[in-house]
């Protein structure tokens, strides 16, 4: 059985490779014929496996992670196609591995799903393991906020070196306390920056509330310092460095110190064995993943896509990405990846988008996006369920303007797939 | 307690102060939005809303017109436990006397009798509502649609563990045209008692069914001023989203 799996696993990638059928696929094949092969393919590593888990920003984490050890000259396997299931991975394992079933790498990076972690811990247990947040997504899914700290509890609980948590998240930096094994490290914000990050607690503290005070945290690993327009400043071992950054919004920018917490863990930590010029220059040079803060060329002028997933997110969104001499988009769909629920959209202001309105909305729920902004009597252009027919509106009315698209999941997929016709836009295979 | 009031551009025809319960522990899905919008529809309607929180241990407020809870998590239901019941004889009075009152989900759980959850432990509930909660361990999820004889069509979204029963003093909202409701057993959904609309449903409730909202504005404005006389709402997209909405897979 073992000596047959691997390349009968090979054999369904390409095939289905063929069909143009989904990446998850061959793994599902495989975990069918052979239920050990992951197992057998991962514990392996040198380095073992890292797993990266929270609410958001996962993809883009998970992508700094990767890139950080690679400028430290370790061979990575990691989930590239953000198929972060158990069965993503075994997918992603029957490309990279030997006719034998071997991986030749010295550690798995894997972005994992925060339900299907658990089921992914529970065979493979971590070395590593980071937990960024829990925030309001698709609750419809997990049921209910305490839930998915549960299910972060449930990797750390499971992981043998080390666990990089979330200082500034209660939900996850509570995790800490119920750990006896591994060693536990954080990563945090400066308390200026804190504001800027308001917990899903704190969303409706409106004027008048008191500010939640800060209690006494523990030490951090890396603390992001400063923000500015293309650099920031994080600090570790006592001092703080400056580093140019291609990544854009506060919220990436604060996963990049979580990925260098990480990246610090495994090196060796300290600067005993990490080479810290060599990680900064990696940091620096760190793209987006896509749909995250990404910019496509439209007509010569940037057309910038931004991910909205929940309530914090958004918000943080439009913090991150002024409206002002944009043309704005706002793109809601309710598929079963998006969440069906549209109630977090009340959780979020648009008041920032008042003064220069927002020239189209679209989505299979593109009427609750457009009643929510009339209830924050934010001016609309035009309304219209179709992504493609919005889009091609919005791009012909739009002309000679910047343009910045806010969107879910799904209808990210949607308009990346026009505009992929009308400009380049990066294939994720 | 914090006031957020704004004047309207013409002359007021008075003021309704709106209270929200506990926003700060029971406001995880989306229900500020059911705050936002009876605050607007009022300006729409020619009043000055002034909008009132009450939070655990604070001094609660005089002569509030309309009172708003929410939904939370169970943790958030535990911390505001205690001050509830401190609250339940002034709660239980407002309610007789005819205060318009929207509860949702796990407010609406607690102004019940009481909360039996899955573990064992029974949470008192306040009793102004006769019904009673049991937690259970399928979560209901997903859109719903309910068919209501006094505001039509009712539209949203529910997401719930706890199972409630009506008892004879209270009426059901509506029946559950799609989805589950109050449980999964007797078709029915939300609950009414004098001026009391009691629902499970997020969405959040009242942008997409104004017939609500303005129901609870109607109501204020008669207790306090005598008459009430509507002004120009634009529900252009409170109808088209309705129309997708009932549209959308459970």
């Amino acid at each position: 059985m073992f000596s047959l799996s691997v390349p009968l696993g090979k054999f369904v990638r390409r095939v289905s490779r063929l069909r143009g059928g989904g990446s998850a696929f061959p793994g599902l094949v495989v975990e069918k014929i052979d239920p050990g092969f992951m197992q057998r393919a991962l514990s392996t590593l040198p380095h073992g496996v890292a797993v990266v888990s929270g609410t958001n920003g996962k993809t883009t984490t998970t992508k700094m992670v990767v890139e950080l050890l690679e400028s430290q000259g370790l061979k990575v396997f990691t989930n590239r196609t953000g198929s972060n299931f158990t069965r993503g991975v075994a997918a992603a394992l029957i490309g990279d591995v030997d006719w034998r079933g071997r991986l030749d790498a010295d550690i798995a990076v894997l972005e994992l799903d925060e339900a299907h972690a658990v089921h992914f811990v529970n065979r493979v247990p971590p070395r590593y393991s980071l937990l960024l947040n829990v925030l309001r997504d698709q609750l419809d899914r997990f049921g209910e906020i305490d839930k998915t700290a549960q299910l972060l509890q449930h990797i750390a609980s499971k992981t043998t070196g080390a666990v990089v948590l979330n200082r500034e998240d209660p939900r996850v930096a509570r995790i800490a306390g119920t750990l006896q094994g591994p060693e536990v490290l954080y990563f945090g914000l400066d308390d200026s920056l804190l504001g800027t990050f308001p917990s899903d607690d704190e969303l409706r503290a409106g004027p008048g509330s008191p500010v939640p005070s800060v209690p006494q945290r523990p030490e951090a690993d890396v603390v992001l310092r400063r923000v500015g327009a293309d650099d920031a400043d994080f600090e570790y071992d006592g001092v703080t460095v400056t580093t140019g950054m291609k990544l854009r919004g506060v919220y990436n920018i604060f996963n990049a110190a979580a990925a260098l917490a990480l990246a610090r863990s495994i090196c060796g930590g300290g600067a005993a064995t990490a080479d810290h010029g060599t990680l900064l220059k990696a940091l620096s040079e760190v793209a987006p993943a896509f749909g995250r803060g990404e910019s496509l060329t439209v007509d010569g002028l940037p057309l910038d896509l931004v991910l909205v997933k929940n309530p914090s997110g958004f918000r943080l969104g439009l913090k991150s990405f002024p409206s002002g001499g944009y043309a704005t988009m706002i793109a809601i769909n309710d598929n079963y990846a998006d969440g069906r629920d549209m109630s977090w959209l009340w959780d979020v202001d648009f008041d920032s988008l008042r003064a220069d309105g927002v020239d189209q909305v679209s989505g299979s729920r593109a009427y609750d996006m457009a009643l929510r902004l009339q209830y924050d009597e934010v001016q609309i252009g035009s309304v219209d369920t179709d992504i493609p027919a919005a889009l091609a509106d919005f791009i012909r009315t739009g002309k000679g303007k910047p343009k910045r698209v806010f969107c879910t999941y799904t209808a990210m997929l949607a308009i990346r797939r026009e505009l992929s016709k009308i400009t380049t836009v990066e294939v994720v295979s | 307690m914090t006031p957020e009031s704004t004047a309207g551009t013409t002359a007021s025809k008075g003021t309704i102060r709106v209270l929200q319960l506990y926003p700060r522990e029971m406001n995880i899905y989306g229900d500020w939005g059911n705050a936002l919008v009876l605050q607007q529809r009022l300006k729409w309607h020619g009043y000055t809303p002034e909008l009132l929180e009450y939070n655990v241990g604070d001094e609660f407020p005089e002569g509030v017109d309309i009172i708003l809870g929410g939904g939370g998590q169970d943790s958030g239901q535990l911390v505001i436990q205690d001050d509830l019941q401190s609250r339940a004889g002034l709660l239980k009075g407002m309610a007789e006397d005819g205060t318009p009152m929207l509860l949702i989900c796990g407010l609406y759980q607690l102004f019940g009798r009481f909360f039996k959850t899955r573990s064992g432990p029974v949470i008192p509930g306040i009793g102004v509502l006769d019904i009673e909660t049991h937690g259970t361990d399928e979560r209901l999820i997903g859109n719903v649609k309910v068919t209501t004889p006094e505001f039509g069509e009712v539209l949203g979204y529910e997401n719930h563990s706890g199972q409630t029963t009506l008892g004879p003093g209270v009426a059901p909202l509506g029946t559950v045209a799609k989805g589950t409701g109050n449980n999964s057993s007797d078709g029915q959904e939300g609950a009414r008692y004098r001026n009391i609309v009691a629902s499970y449903l997020h969405g959040s409730l009242l942008p997409k069914n104004p017939a609500i909202a303005d129901f609870l504005i109607r109501t204020a404005v008669e207790r306090k001023y005598g008459t009430f006389t509507p002004g120009e709402a634009d529900d252009r997209y409170a109808v088209l989203a309705r129309e997708h909405a009932a549209r959308r897979p459970r």
